[in-house]
């Protein structure tokens, strides 16, 4: 058992970023995530690595873009309305098939909205964000321990499929602190044979590319992209499921939702209620099965969120609207407390699902 | 014995830019550098969004496609994740002055240590002929169409002049390949912008006025005049920074 | 003595080669059009030639080898 230290979610995140061997951030300042980029202004200097504050999040995006076009390990961070500008190239990340670790730590929204804590880019994550059919990896921690763990498996898998992994944290996450063990086991990068390090005269061209003006040419990368994209459906989905063995009511819920709702169940759990969670880890790709496997048993479903309601269209996806679901949120930088969760789950458990 | 052919850097591949489009001589020009200074095997070129998007055809280089304007942040990133390769970037003027402005002057302000080849034709070739950040007053263009008018549209960016007021960059020079004797001018301003960075000087940028016969609506060789009579005036050809050469004096 | 040679296949026919040549030995053939559809560059007189590559320096294209 390694010795702990007691981490802010957003250091875990930095300091797991180099373990796991990336040595190039580029950011942008904006609350909630700043202690990454002061993190990493404070480490990078010290291990020969480049941080770079960039005039934008357009710009930071684009110097990701660059790093991993040389194939290394690259990361920025941001949150929400920085996001929205960095959509631009993450969609270009996509389109050139390169790896890399996007950090988003949600705040509310639309607009400037506030700086509290948020869900409301479930939607923007795990569609893709920017423009044209892509999908990125979408890991969803809910422990500062998950923050660090999470972000070495984040490079690990962009490396694995050349996508761009997102951690969707939100500034609970972000700003709490918890003891973290940083024995972290990192595989490191496989060979790059496609990245453009000077052809040293001694090969063709690498070219790192998204434009494809033939219409068959941009097809047939589309459906290969999603090809690969089914392979990580397949063997990546992570989940965790808290007492739903015998479960009537089943809550969906990621991050910080998922915490409160267990604090939920517990006391729902005395009042004789069966109910428990399935907390997807990864949001991208959704774990269909386990919603699937309990809309065969359960009553009801509850999706907790920070937000208007997003995941929960996949979970009635996911459940294929065999048991009504419903929605138990709070919006706007707000978070559901216990009780309001636990009068969810009574109601719930008293319509037997039937509002 | 051959004293001129095409050179290494370049690919086989034809270009795709209209009959008397300056951008290839241009091409050929870095291209030239690239093999005199014997750095093809260790440069990296970004390419533009614009008619130069692909670029990355055309040089032998390893090359990287960037987002509309942010080819200087890409080649900050190459540039830090490898300090001992060679980066440039070639942009038109609706990348580099319009949409990635500011990738532009913060990359100059950082005094990042590359090369920037600025095609300056006044105009958005690839689209059809819109207006450019650098479109001369009075000009005709398709969203234009009556001249640019300075009361609805402002005056013409001069990133030369723009860039020589910050503090950053090493070496600013704006030159034309309009003729033979230009054409050489702006060789060695190229090469002096590539030797920089080998030295390690930093930020070098050189603007190429070039001309676009196609959506100007002339000849090819009326699009050379029209360099002098009109582009040159308003975008004098010269030296706008060099610091090393000001310390040695 | 000059030579030189021209890739006509490359062509555009842009003209920009024979306004460079110092002696106005280059032309747009008249009769001959080339893969792409253009009217390449021919010369009308090797002999006078002097190989001084101001053609080659203005072609947009890289068609023209300069050999002395």
């Amino acid at each position: 058992m390694a010795d702990k230290v007691l981490m802010k979610g957003n250091e875990a995140i930095a300091e797991a970023a180099i373990i796991a061997g990336c040595r190039h951030y580029f950011g942008y300042p904006i609350t909630p995530q700043t202690e990454i980029a002061a993190y990493m202004a404070k480490r990078m200097p010290k291990i020969g690595g480049t941080f770079l504050q960039a005039e934008s999040e357009l710009a930071a995006i684009s110097m990701v873009y660059g790093v991993s076009s040389c194939g290394y390990r690259v990361m920025t961070s941001s949150s929400s309305p920085g996001i929205s500008l960095k959509s631009e190239g993450l969609s270009y990340l996509a389109g050139a098939d390169l790896p890399a670790l996007v950090v988003n730590v949600q705040r509310g929204g639309p607009g400037l909205g506030g700086i509290q804590p948020s869900q409301s880019d479930y939607f923007q994550a795990t569609r893709g964000g920017g423009h044209g059919d892509y999908h990125m990896i979408v890991l969803a921690p809910a422990s500062v321990q998950e923050m660090a763990e999470l972000t070495v498996k984040g490079f690990e898998l962009a490396d694995k499929y050349r996508m761009t992994s997102m951690i969707l944290a939100d500034g609970t996450m972000g700003q709490m602190m918890e003891p973290v063990a940083l024995d972290l086991k990192v595989n490191p990068a496989p060979e790059k044979p496609w990245a453009t390090t000077g052809t040293k005269l001694s090969r063709k061209h690498n070219i790192v590319n998204s434009l494809s003006l033939v219409p068959e040419e941009l097809e047939s990368q589309n459906f290969a992209r999603f090809e690969r994209y089914k392979t990580v459906e397949e063997n990546e989905t992570m989940y965790e499921e808290y007492m739903t063995e015998d479960a009537e009511i089943i809550i969906a819920a990621f991050g910080i939702a998922a915490r409160v709702s267990k604090n939920a169940i517990n006391a729902a759990r005395r009042e004789g209620i069966k109910v428990g969670l399935i907390r997807p880890i990864t949001l991208w790709p959704f774990p269909k099965a386990p919603f699937a496997r309990a809309a065969k048993t359960a009553k009801a479903m509850i999706s907790v969120e920070l937000s208007m309601g997003q995941m929960i269209e996949d979970v009635k996806l996911a459940s294929e609207c065999r048991v009504p679901v419903t929605l138990c949120n709070r919006a706007g930088g707000m978070i559901p407390s216990p009780e309001q969760v636990l009068e969810a789950i009574r109601a719930a458990a008293k319509n037997g699902g039937n509002k | 014995m051959v004293v001129f052919d095409k050179p290494h850097a370049l690919t086989d591949t034809p270009f795709h830019y209209c009959p008397g489009c300056t951008h290839g001589i241009i091409h050929r020009l870095v291209a030239e550098v690239l093999d005199e200074l014997g750095i093809e095997g260790k440069t990296i070129g970004i390419a533009p969004v614009g008619c130069s998007v692909m670029a990355y055809n055309y040089f032998n280089c390893d090359m990287i496609e960037a987002a509309h304007g942010r080819a200087p942040a890409v080649a900050t990133g190459v540039k830090r994740a490898n300090p001992d390769n060679i980066v440039f970037s070639y942009q038109g003027d609706g990348d580099l002055a319009s949409i990635g402005m500011a990738e532009t002057v913060h990359a100059a302000a950082r005094n990042e240590n590359i090369t920037v080849i600025f095609i300056n034709n006044a105009i958005y070739g690839m689209t059809g002929g819109q207006m450019a950040p650098t479109s001369l007053v009075g000009q005709v263009t398709q969203t234009s169409p009556y001249g640019r008018d300075p009361k609805m549209c402002g005056y013409p960016v001069k990133i030369c002049e723009m860039l020589s007021q910050l503090e950053g960059p090493e070496y600013l020079e704006r030159v034309t390949v309009n003729s033979v004797k230009n054409a050489r001018r702006a060789k060695a301003a190229i090469k002096k912008a590539f030797e920089n960075q080998i030295a390690g000087k930093g930020f070098s940028l050189v603007e190429v006025l070039s001309s676009c016969p196609t959506n100007w609506g002339m000849t090819p060789d009326a699009a050379l005049k029209w360099i002098d009579d009109k582009m040159i005036p308003y975008y004098p050809l010269g030296v706008y920074k060099d610091r090393s050469a000001k310390e040695e004096n | 003595m000059a030579k030189l040679t021209f890739n006509t296949d490359s062509c555009k026919g842009c003209g920009l080669c024979v306004n460079a040549c110092p002696k106005n030995l280059l032309r747009l053939s008249k009769e001959t059009i080339n893969k792409k559809g253009h009217h390449p560059v021919e010369i009308t007189d090797m002999e006078a030639c002097i190989g001084c590559a101001s053609c080659a320096w203005m072609c947009p294209d890289c068609i023209i080898k300069v050999e002395r």
